[in-house]
C-alpha cells in the first residue's frame, strides 16, 4: 500500500486522483503508526520550507518519516516534499530539513528570470527527455557525478538544477508529476516501482 | 527555460460548457470533463474554466464539475467566476483545481487577493483583469465590461502583484471576440510592470496573434472562440508556433 503523508502542507487530492487513475491503491497517513504500516511513502508539499518542517515536528511525524527512510522502504518526495528530504534551504535559514540526503536549496537570483519558476520545462535524463510542470522558488544544484544515483533528471532555468532523482530507497521530483500530463503520470508510475 | 503556454478557456453554465468546441466524435460537446480530456490529449498546457452560472446553487455545481475534471485531466487548471471569499476558493481547491481566478470581486475588495495568497499561496491566485482603452489610457472594467472603474490598468496590476497575485490574466475588452489579435499595447504595459506571469486574453484568431503576444511580453496565450468554431486545434497551433521558433511543450 502507498501512503500519502498528510501533514497539513498542501492539497493531496490531485495526487490521489493521479494514483487512482494509474490503478495504484493509496491511503492518507497522518500518524506514526500509519506511516510505519505502509510499504511506500509519498511526501507531497506546497508552501514554505520552514512551515513544512514545523508541521512535521508539531504533528510528531518527523522521527517517523526518518525511521521510514532508514528502514529502506521507498520514499518519494514531491516539490516541497522533496526539498525537506535534504539538509536545508535558503528559504528558512537555520531550519534543518530531514537531512536524509546532503544538499541545500538555493534561491533563483538571476534578475531576468521570473520567480517562482512556474510552468512547463524540459527535464533531461541520461536516456530520455520529458516536459514537466514546475512551481518553485528554490532549487537544488546538481550534485557531483561521483554521487551514486540510479536516476537523475536535470532542468535548466537560468542554471541547471535537480528536477528528479532516485538514490537508493529515496526519490524526489521537484516538479509535479501528477500535473505533468501523460508523461508525468508515466514517470510517477515508474518512480513508484522500486 | 520555461515554455510558452497555450490555455484553452471554457465558459461553463450550470455544469455545462456553453459556446463549446465542435469536436468531431464527441458524444457530448457540452460535457466539461470530455472537453477537458480532449484538450489535454491535443496538447493544451493548462485549462481555464470560467463559470458563469448565476444564483445560489452556483458553488455546488462548480465543485462537482471540478471534482470530475480533476479525476480525468492531469494538467493544471484554473476555475474562475463567482469567487468572492476565501471559503469559495477553498471549496474549489479541495475539489481538485490548481488555481483560482478572481476578477470583479478583487476590484471591489482588494483584500481578497491578500487573503487568498496568505491562505493558499500566490501560486494558486490568478488575477483576471478586464481592461478597456480610454482617452486617459487603459482602465480596469468590471461587470463584464459594463462598468469602468477608477483604476488605471498599471496601478491595479502593481497593487494586485503587491497583494500576492501569482499570475495575471489580462483580457482586452476592446479586442475580445474580434479574432483580430490581442491588444499588444496593453500587454506591453502590463509586462513592463509585472514580475509574475502574464496571460494574454481577448482577440486570438490565428497562430501569429499568439506569437505577437509572446513578443509583447506574455508568458501564455488564452484561446477560446477560435478553437470553439472549429478549424484550428491546439496541436496545429502549437506546431505553427514551434515552426516560428517559439518554445512550446511538444504535444
Amino acid at each position: 500500500m502507498i501512503g500519502i503523508l498528510d501533514y497539513g502542507c498542501g492539497n493531496l487530492r490531485s495526487l490521489e486522483n493521479a494514483l487512482d487513475f494509474l490503478g495504484m491503491e493509496s491511503c492518507r497517513v497522518a500518524t506514526p503508526q500509519a506511516i510505519a504500516g505502509v510499504d511506500q511513502l509519498i511526501q507531497p508539499g506546497v508552501g514554505h520550507f520552514g512551515h513544512a518542517m514545523t508541521q512535521l515536528h508539531t504533528r510528531g511525524l518527523e522521527d517517523s518519516v526518518r525511521a521510514f527512510a532508514t528502514s529502506g522502504k521507498p520514499l518519494l518526495g514531491i516539490c516541497l516534499g522533496m526539498q525537506i528530504l535534504f539538509e536545508g534551504s535558503a528559504e528558512a535559514p537555520g531550519v534543518p530539513g530531514l537531512g536524509l540526503l546532503a544538499g541545500r536549496f538555493e534561491p533563483f537570483t538571476d534578475p531576468s528570470l521570473k520567480v517562482p519558476h512556474m510552468g512547463w520545462s524540459t527535464v533531461e535524463f541520461s536516456d530520455r527527455t520529458g516536459t514537466a510542470y514546475f512551481v518553485h522558488s528554490y532549487f537544488l544544484p546538481p550534485w557531483s557525478e561521483a554521487t551514486p544515483t540510479q536516476l537523475l533528471g536535470l532542468t535548466h532555468y537560468g542554471r541547471p538544477f535537480v528536477a528528479a532523482f532516485r538514490r537508493g530507497n529515496l526519490a524526489g521530483c521537484q516538479f509535479h508529476p501528477e500535473k505533468s500530463g501523460t508523461w508525468g503520470l508515466g514517470l510517477l508510475k515508474e518512480m513508484l516501482k522500486w | 527555460m520555461v515554455m510558452k503556454r497555450i490555455i484553452p478557456c471554457l465558459d461553463v453554465k450550470n455544469g455545462r460548457v456553453v459556446k463549446g468546441v465542435q469536436f468531431l466524435n464527441l458524444q457530448d460537446s457540452g460535457d466539461p470533463v470530455e472537453l477537458a480530456a480532449r484538450y489535454d490529449a491535443e496538447g493544451a498546457d493548462e485549462l481555464v474554466f470560467l463559470d458563469i452560472t448565476a444564483g445560489i446553487e452556483h458553488r455546488d455545481t462548480a465543485v462537482r464539475m471540478v471534482e470530475a475534471v480533476a479525476k480525468t485531466v492531469f494538467i493544471p487548471f484554473t476555475v474562475g467566476g463567482g469567487i468572492r471569499k476565501a471559503e469559495d476558493a477553498e471549496a474549489m481547491l479541495l475539489a481538485g483545481c490548481d488555481k483560482i481566478g478572481v476578477n470583479s470581486a478583487a476590484v471591489r475588495r482588494p483584500g481578497l487577493l491578500t487573503e487568498l495568497a496568505q491562505r493558499f499561496g500566490s501560486q494558486c491566485v490568478v488575477l483576471a483583469v478586464d481592461a478597456r482603452r480610454t482617452p486617459e489610457g487603459y482602465r480596469v472594467v468590471v461587470d463584464a465590461g459594463r462598468t469602468i472603474t477608477d483604476w488605471k490598468l498599471e496601478d491595479w496590476l502593481e497593487e494586485a502583484q503587491q497583494r500576492g497575485a501569482g499570475e495575471v490574466l489580462l483580457t482586452s475588452m476592446d479586442q475580445d471576440g474580434s479574432n483580430a489579435g490581442y491588444d499588444l499595447e496593453a500587454l506591453r504595459i502590463a509586462a513592463a510592470r509585472l514580475r509574475i506571469p502574464l496571460i494574454a486574453s481577448g482577440g486570438f484568431g490565428e497562430a501569429n496573434h499568439a506569437l505577437e503576444a509572446f513578443r509583447a511580453g506574455a508568458d501564455a496565450a488564452l484561446v477560446a472562440s477560435a478553437l470553439h468554431t472549429g478549424g484550428l486545434t491546439v496541436r496545429r497551433l502549437k506546431e505553427q508556433l514551434a515552426k516560428a521558433g517559439v518554445e512550446v511543450r511538444p504535444c
